[in-house]
C-alpha cells in the first residue's frame, strides 16, 4: 500500500513537472547573480530586497518573459548570503562570476556592500543593475558597469530644505532667515545627506546653528534636542537609521521641542508610527518610493498595484506597508528586462550599452542613467505623517496632501 | 572650536539647563551602575572579567520586549527579564563559565568576548536588526517653562533600577548567601574550608549578575532604546565605572555610575554627541594614569 502511494507521489511530481515544462518550454534561463545579505545586521532589509527580486521575476514569467529576438527567457538569480559583511560580499561576486559563470548581476543590499561588490563586477566587466546603493560615493569611481535605479543618497532630504525656503517665502521672509539644524550619524550614507542639505542651505543663504555627528550606537540624543530648544531652528534635519528615527521621535515628543519642521529619514524602518503613535505626527519623511504616485508601467501597472500584488504573493507583508527597498529592487529586473530586449542579443557589452540607455518609465518612477550610473529621472519624495498616516507632501507635482506647517507639537 | 565655546557660553546663558543635563545624566547613570554592579560582583568573587555584560543587559531588553508584545503590561517585564535572565545566566554558567573559573585571566576573557559575540548574533537571528523600545503610555513633567523634562517612565525606571540596587545591598549583607558570596569574594580557599560550596556561590553570583543585567535591560529598552550590538557600549561603560571605582566599592559604583552618566551628558552637550561615548573612554584613561600614579607612590599588597 505505502508503495503504490509513493509511486503515486512520484507520478504526481513528475506529471507536475511536466506540465510545468510544457508552459515554460519555449522559454530559456538568463542567469543573473546576486550577493545580499540573508543574515547579520542588514538582513531585514537584504530579505526586502530579494523579495522584491523574485516577485519581479515572477511578474515577468506571468507577462511572457524576456523577450530577446525571436527568442524567450526567464531571469533565474543564484543568491548567496554575505552576512552583511563587505569582504564576503566581494568573495562571494568573485565565485558567481568565476565559478558560476554568472554574466549580470543583481545587487547587494546598502551602499557599504555595493562599494565591496562594485570592483569586482567591474574588473570582469559584469554589468550590475544595483538597487539598494545611495551613497554618491559609489559614482565618482568612473564604473562602466554599475547602475543605479534610486536617488542617490544626498537627494534624501535637500527636498525638506526647498520646501522650507518656500515656507519663508510664503511668510514674506528672506530665505535666509531660515536657520537650520543638521544632526547625521558618521557614515557614508548620512553623511551624505548632511552634504545635500548643507549644498541647498548654502543656495538660500540659510544658516547652519547645529551640526552634529550621532554615534552608531546612539539610544540618547537629549543634549541636541536641549540645544535645539535653545537655538529655536527653524528646520530640524535627522539621519540615523531606524535607531535615530526611533530615539528621534521619542525624545521630541518627550522634550516638546517646537521646531516648526522636522526631517528624518528611516520612519518605516523604525515603524514611528506604531511604537510612538502621535509623537510621530507631522514629522517629514524621506522616500524613494510611494504607493500612493501616480507612476505606472506595462507589467507591474501603477504603484498602488504593484502594493497590491506584492502583498497576495508575500502574505507576511500583509500588516505593513510594502517598503520602497522592495519596490526598487524589482525595478532593477524591470531594467534587466528592458535592457535585453532593447539589445536583441544576450552579449554583456550590448546589454550593458542597452543599460546604459534606459529611458524606462515604471511604477517606481522614471529610470534614465547619466554618465556615471546613477538614476537621474527620479525625483526623492517627501511624507509627512497625517494623523498615523503617510502623505505625499512633496514634490508638489506628485503630492497629494498639503503640508502642515507649522507642525503641532504633541 | 568656534561650536564648542558656542555650547559652553550656553551653559552659562541658559543656568537651568546645567540642571537638565545634570538630570538625565543621572538618570542614565543609575542604569550603568546597575550593570557595573552585577560586574564588580563577579569580578570580585570569580575573578573573570565579564565581556558579555552588556549583552546580558540587552538580552534583558529584548526578553521585557517580548513579552510586552505578547501582551505582558510593561512593568512585569523588569520581574520577568530578571527572572528569565537568571536562568539564562545559571545555563551560560554551567557550560561556559565553571569550565574557565580556574583557568588564566586570558581564557575567561576571550570565552566571555566569544559569548559576547555570540549571545548579541542570536539576538540578530532572533528578533531582527532594527531597533526595538517599550513606549509607556505616561506623561512628562515639564519645570523651569519646559526647559527641564522628566518623563515620568524614566523616573518609574530609576525607581526600579535603585529599589532593585537596595535590594541586591540588603541581601548581601543580610542573607545567608550573600555572607557566602562575601567570604568567598575574601578568600574563596578559607570559605571552601569553612564549608562554604564556592561552587554554588559562584553559580549564584553569575546568575545573579545576569538577572540584574536583565533587570537593567528592561528597564533601558522602556526609556532608550536597544539594538542586538549594542552590548559592547555597556560593558565599556561597566568596565569604566567599576574600574574607577574598585572593586568591593558600591556605594563607589553607584557614585561613579551617576558621576559618568553625566560626565557624558556635559560631553555630548559641548563636544558634540558623537563625543558622548568618548567621554567615558577617556575618563577611564584617566582613572587608569592617576591609579598609575598613586601605585607608583604607595606600594600596596593585595588584599
Amino acid at each position: 500500500m505505502k508503495k503504490t502511494l509513493s509511486l503515486l507521489g512520484c507520478v504526481a511530481g513528475a506529471s507536475l513537472l511536466l506540465s510545468q515544462a510544457a508552459l515554460a518550454q519555449d522559454c530559456d534561463t538568463i542567469t543573473l547573480g546576486s550577493a545580499i545579505s540573508l543574515t547579520g545586521k542588514y538582513a531585514t532589509n537584504g530579505v526586502h530586497a530579494k523579495n522584491g527580486y523574485e516577485f519581479a521575476i515572477q511578474k515577468i514569467k506571468d507577462n511572457g518573459g524576456v523577450k530577446v529576438g525571436d527568442k524567450c527567457y526567464n531571469f533565474e538569480v543564484i543568491y548567496y548570503d554575505d552576512e552583511s559583511k563587505g569582504d564576503r560580499g566581494a568573495t562571494l561576486a568573485e565565485r558567481l562570476v568565476n565559478q558560476d559563470k554568472v554574466q549580470y548581476m543583481l545587487g547587494p543590499y546598502s551602499s557599504g556592500l555595493t562599494k565591496a561588490i562594485a570592483p569586482v563586477t567591474e574588473k570582469y566587466k559584469i554589468p550590475m543593475v544595483e538597487a539598494e546603493g545611495a551613497s554618491r560615493s559609489l559614482f565618482n569611481k568612473g564604473y562602466k558597469y554599475l547602475f543605479a535605479v534610486l536617488s542617490t543618497s544626498e537627494q534624501y532630504l535637500a527636498s525638506a530644505v526647498t520646501l522650507a525656503a518656500e515656507k519663508a517665502q510664503e511668510a514674506g521672509k528672506e530665505t535666509s532667515s531660515v536657520k537650520v539644524a543638521v544632526a547625521v550619524e558618521n557614515d557614508p550614507f548620512s553623511l551624505d545627506i548632511r552634504a545635500g542639505v548643507l549644498d541647498d542651505a548654502a543656495k538660500y543663504n540659510m544658516e547652519i546653528v547645529i551640526d552634529e555627528k550621532l554615534p552608531r550606537d546612539l539610544s540618547d540624543m537629549s543634549a541636541i534636542l536641549t540645544k535645539v530648544k535653545l537655538l529655536k531652528p527653524d528646520l530640524l534635519i535627522i539621519s540615523g537609521h531606524s535607531k535615530g528615527a526611533a530615539t528621534a521621535v521619542r525624545q521630541i515628543g518627550e522634550q516638546k521641542i517646537s521646531t516648526p519642521m522636522i526631517a528624518i529619514t528611516h520612519c518605516e524602518a523604525a515603524d514611528v508610527t506604531g511604537n510612538f503613535g502621535a509623537s510621530a505626527n507631522d514629522f517629514l519623511c524621506s522616500t524613494q518610493w510611494a504607493e500612493t504616485l501616480t507612476y505606472e508601467d506595462p507589467i507591474f501597472g501603477t504603484a498602488a498595484n504593484y502594493e497590491k500584488e506584492f502583498k497576495a504573493a508575500f502574505p507576511e507583508y500583509a500588516e505593513k506597508k510594502v517598503p520602497y527597498q522592495t519596490a526598487q529592487a524589482s525595478a532593477a529586473v524591470y531594467v534587466f528586462k528592458d535592457s535585453f530586449e532593447r539589445a536583441g542579443t544576450l552579449d554583456k557589452e550590448a546589454v550593458r550599452d542597452a543599460i546604459s540607455a534606459t529611458d524606462l518609465q515604471t511604477f517606481y518612477g522614471a529610470i534614465k542613467f547619466s554618465e556615471a550610473g546613477n538614476n537621474i529621472a527620479k525625483p526623492m519624495v517627501l511624507r509627512q505623517i497625517q494623523n498615523g498616516e503617510y502623505n505625499v507632501v512633496a514634490p508638489s507635482a506628485f503630492a497629494s496632501h498639503p503640508l502642515n506647517y507649522p507642525r503641532t507639537p504633541q | 572650536m568656534d561650536q564648542i565655546l558656542g555650547n559652553i557660553s550656553l551653559l552659562f546663558e541658559f543656568p537651568v539647563v546645567n540642571l537638565k543635563i545634570i538630570i538625565d545624566g543621572v538618570m542614565i547613570g543609575a542604569l550603568f551602575a546597575l550593570a557595573a554592579y552585577g560586574l564588580a560582583l563577579v569580578w570580585g568573587v570569580m575573578n573573570v572579567k565579564n565581556l558579555a555584560q552588556g549583552d546580558f543587559v540587552i538580552a534583558g531588553g529584548y526578553v521585557a520586549w517580548y513579552f510586552t508584545r505578547q501582551g505582558v503590561p510593561p512593568l512585569f517585564g523588569v520581574p520577568l527579564a530578571f527572572v528569565v535572565m537568571w536562568v539564562i545566566g545559571w545555563v551560560v554558567y554551567k557550560l561556559v563559565i565553571s569550565r574557565v573559573i580556574e583557568r588564566d585571566l586570558f581564557t575567561s576573557l576571550l570565552a566571555t568576548f566569544g559569548l559576547a559575540i555570540m549571545m548579541a548574533q542570536i539576538m540578530n537571528l532572533m528578533f531582527g536588526s532594527d531597533t526595538q523600545s517599550i513606549q509607556l503610555k505616561y506623561d512628562t513633567l515639564y519645570f523651569f517653562d519646559g526647559f527641564v523634562d522628566v518623563p515620568i517612565a524614566k523616573l518609574i525606571g530609576v525607581t526600579l533600577a535603585s529599589s532593585l540596587a537596595v535590594g541586591v545591598i540588603l541581601f548581601m549583607k543580610k542573607s545567608r548567601m550573600g555572607q557566602a558570596i562575601r567570604a568567598t569574594a575574601q578568600d574563596a580557599r578559607a570559605a571552601r574550608i569553612l564549608g562554604i560550596d564556592t561552587e554554588k556561590v559562584y553559580a549564584f553570583t553569575f546568575s545573579l549578575n545576569a538577572a540584574i543585567c536583565g533587570a537593567a535591560g528592561a528597564i533601558i529598552v522602556m526609556v532608550w532604546v536597544i539594538q542586538p550590538f549594542y552590548g559592547i557600549s555597556y560593558s565599556i561603560r561597566a568596565f569604566v565605572i567599576v574600574t574607577a571605582a574598585g572593586l568591593g566599592n558600591l556605594p563607589g559604583v553607584i557614585a561613579a555610575g551617576l558621576g559618568i552618566g553625566a560626565a557624558e551628558q556635559y560631553g555630548a552637550h559641548i563636544f558634540g554627541i558623537g563625543y558622548q561615548q568618548a567621554i567615558a573612554v577617556l575618563l577611564l584613561l584617566i582613572v587608569l594614569l592617576y591609579r598609575l600614579i598613586q601605585q607608583r607612590r604607595v606600594r600596596q599588597s593585595l588584599n
